[in-house]
């Protein structure tokens, strides 16, 4: 029988859960926890220069992997910290477990140094989260944190551990649980076949449908199964914004992104359409438009995990509630079954009108002829210096709708955003939690002058611990995304909107100890990116590239409109 | 907009209430009452609560209850045969002729005079949301000095239970 001390035991059952790397920033409460991981190799911990960088790093290393992300931080300012990271995670539906300190449990309550109430602040924007009440009880409550983190709909887990819990001479019997079983959660394993049966017949009668898939595909791990089942119907298939790699980019059947950057193609077919089968997918604010107006012929097909999903916002004609995979495992099944297949004749006069469509807008924009580069020919220069093969993360705003839809993903997990919450100061230490764990890939950080400057402090941990990963900052001198809609609806009144008093990115890169590049002109980009990938392979490179502040994200939905209305340029509507 | 009356059983352990009403708050829905206490298995609480809204937003509201890992089971009792009590305790002035008024209007409607002084009856009445109601029309409002009402609890009738 081997007796642990309750730090000792948090770290051990850390590492049972295959936890490789923590993300954290110690203090107080947590010095015995930090004594614990001293004296261990298994589990390594890399210590940030902000608590919420330590949560963005390990919500980038979970998007990309599909496995829970670790934070340690301790109680009080370190644990409010995090509650950003903590927030983008849990609308994104991205499994985390963070291990938060806290003051000793007789003086929770009064106002002592450094505490703070975590599970009330953390509430609201956790799947679920625990408070250790016995030492004996740590490795369950971890085990239990990583189940209901990483199974049904995922989401962040808190573990709040005061103090006197994890005292080093008070030793126990430590056991982790060979299982985990919880009596009031029983996320759902399969759909309901009557309902995927009627799924199939309406896909199977369906004249004008579309295949909307988003982020739980990719979270479910069952990009292949949709491929498979888009190819096999020769359907159109649109991604959100957080689907994008679940059916590859470069795909005949690929309309784009949807929504309300989405291309005219992926809005036009939603709109025309006769059946949305909605997989993964939520029917955001951003994707719909006004839901009065949201596809008026269309019956809706949704798969979703999350029972509270399916008709929130959409009523759903057939809702299935599963596992994606397992509930397209199904479909096809039937499909193979079946004794008809959809009308051909209705599928390719459908493919004629999409393809018409394709033809009006085709993502044109116009460079100019001298002078500053626009942002998108930067993200296409991108695309081909990694063979459209890198991780790519962003941060939020223009650039990041820019990346989204000039960046063409061909696989899932590659696409590293913040979807849902839209947190700013994301891009950077997401990029780093990715490439500590694929040091052979290329991850690229693509960024504004504005989003970098809200984590940038975190190229010294890079320097630290050799985590090469490279920033595309497309600087155009100003929030962009929030100076367009001033543009747009503010006739061009640009409050608070621009930035003043940059620093200089290049010495600031080299301050830190990396490589800066300066990028002005057209003619420089390709050598600094070859530079950035190859004769500096194993350094940090941040490339400061200029762009045209003028420049608008397009297409856009107009405002309480349906998905067909939309900007296609500053002057041209549909 | 109708009343529903939403049972839940909820593990008995510190916090799992916070995140009930939390969730309330923060997704905007309305709590009308909330009645919380423990149940024959020590580990479970009953908790009873009314909310207004259409079909929609209870649906919502229930889907998302069902999400909190610490709700083991809900059921909506509007939606079949039940039961329905809350218990009012409620001090009402009582002088002069209004003495044996006030005590004929508590018989009627089956409640219990439970204090007594010279100027005050405080009365214990027990029964649906609506009869409590129509007990202090009945008194006046003008005479009524105080009100404590548990909150409604509810039950399903027949053989229908709610339990592991």
């Amino acid at each position: 029988m081997e007796l642990l001390s309750g730090g000792e035991m948090l770290v051990r059952a850390l590492h049972e859960s295959g936890v490789e790397y923590i993300y954290g920033y110690p203090g107080g409460s947590l010095l015995h926890v930090y004594d614990a991981v001293y004296k261990q190799s298994a589990v390594k911990h890399v210590l940030v220069r902000h608590e919420q960088a330590a949560a963005h790093m390990a919500d980038g290393y979970a998007r990309a992997t599909g496995k829970p992300g670790v934070v340690m931080v301790t109680s009080g300012p370190g644990a409010t910290n995090t509650i950003t990271g903590i927030a983008t995670a849990f609308t994104d539906s991205i499994p985390m477990v963070v291990i938060s300190g806290q003051v000793m449990s007789h003086l929770v309550g009064d106002d002592a140094f450094q505490e703070t109430d975590m599970l009330g602040v953390s509430r609201p924007v956790v799947k679920h989260s625990f408070s250790v009440r016995d030492p004996r009880d740590i490795p369950e409550l971890v085990a239990k944190a990583f189940y209901i983190a990483s199974t049904g709909r995922p989401g962040p887990v808190v573990i709040d551990v005061p103090k006197d819990m994890t005292m080093p001479n008070e030793r126990f019997e430590y056991v982790y649980p060979k299982k985990v079983k919880l009596r009031s959660y029983t996320p759902p394993q399969r759909g309901h076949a009557g309902q995927i049966k009627k799924a199939v017949d309406l896909l199977l009668n369906a004249r004008k449908p579309v295949i909307y898939a988003g982020g739980g595909v990719i979270i479910d791990g069952s990009s292949d199964k949709l491929r498979a089942l888009v190819d096999r119907l020769d359907f159109p298939c649109t991604n959100t914004l957080m689907g994008l790699g679940c059916y590859p980019a470069t795909g005949d059947r690929f309309l784009g992104m949807l929504g309300m950057h989405g291309t005219y193609e992926a809005n036009m077919a939603m709109h025309n359409a006769d059946v949305v089968f909605a997989v993964g997918a939520r029917f955001d604010d951003r994707v719909t438009n006004a839901t009065s107006k949201f596809c008026p012929d269309a019956k809706i097909i949704h798969i979703d995990i999350d029972p509270s999903s399916i008709s929130k916002t959409i009523q759903a004609d057939v809702p299935i509630v599963g596992p994606v995979g397992s509930v397209l495992d199904e479909m096809m099944a039937l499909l193979d079954e079946a004794d008809s297949e959809p009308d051909s004749d209705a599928i390719a006069s459908w493919w004629q009108q999409i393809n018409e469509w394709r033809q009006r807008h085709a993502m044109r924009y116009e460079k100019n002829d001298s002078g500053l580069m626009k942002p998108q020919e930067v993200i296409e220069a991108l695309w081909e210096a990694t063979n459209g093969d890198a991780y790519v993360t962003s941060d939020v705003g223009q650039h990041q709708m820019f990346a989204a839809q000039y960046y063409k993903f061909d696989k899932p997990n590659r696409w590293i955003n913040s979807g849902g919450l839209g947190t700013m100061g994301f891009g950077f230490p997401a990029a780093m939690g990715i490439k500590l764990n694929f040091p052979d890939h290329e991850v690229v950080c693509v960024t504004g002058e504005g989003s970098i400057q809200m984590n940038i402090q975190e190229m010294s941990t890079c320097l630290q611990y050799g985590i090469p990963v490279k920033i595309l900052c497309l600087n155009n001198g100003s929030l962009g995304m929030v100076r367009q809609w001033q543009d747009m609806n503010y006739e061009g009144r640009h409050s608070h909107s621009y930035m003043e008093s940059l620093p200089d990115f290049v010495k600031l890169a080299e301050s830190y100890g990396h490589v800066g590049i300066q990028v002005k002109s057209r003619d420089e980009l390709p050598q600094a990116l070859d530079d950035a990938m190859n004769k500096y392979k194993n350094r940090l490179v941040f490339l400061d590239v200029a762009v045209d502040p003028e420049e608008h994200v397009y297409p856009m939905q107009v405002p309480t409109g349906s998905m067909r209305d939309m900007w296609l340029s500053k002057t041209e509507r549909t | 907009m109708e009343k529903h009356i939403i049972s839940i059983l909820l593990e008995n352990e510190p916090g799992a209430l916070s995140r009930v009403v939390g969730l309330f708050a923060q997704r905007g829905y309305n709590i009308e009452t909330l009645t919380v206490a423990p149940t024959e298995d020590e580990t479970l609480s009953r908790l009873t609560m009314t909310t207004t809204g259409d079909d929609r937003k209870i649906e919502q509201i229930t889907k998302q209850l069902n999400k909190l890992i610490e709700v083991v089971k809900l059921v909506d009792l509007s939606e079949g045969e039940h039961i329905e009590r809350e218990l009012m305790l409620i001090k009402v002035k009582a002088v002069g002729a209004q003495r044996a008024e006030i005590k004929r209007t508590a018989d009627i409607f089956r409640g219990q005079i439970v204090d007594v002084t010279a100027s005050v009856y405080t009365i214990q009445l027990t029964g649906a949301t609506d009869k409590l109601e129509a007990f202090i029309q009945a008194i006046g409002e003008g005479a009524v000095l105080e009100t404590v009402r548990t909150g409604v609890s509810g039950i399903a009738r027949g053989e229908k239970i709610l339990s592991l």
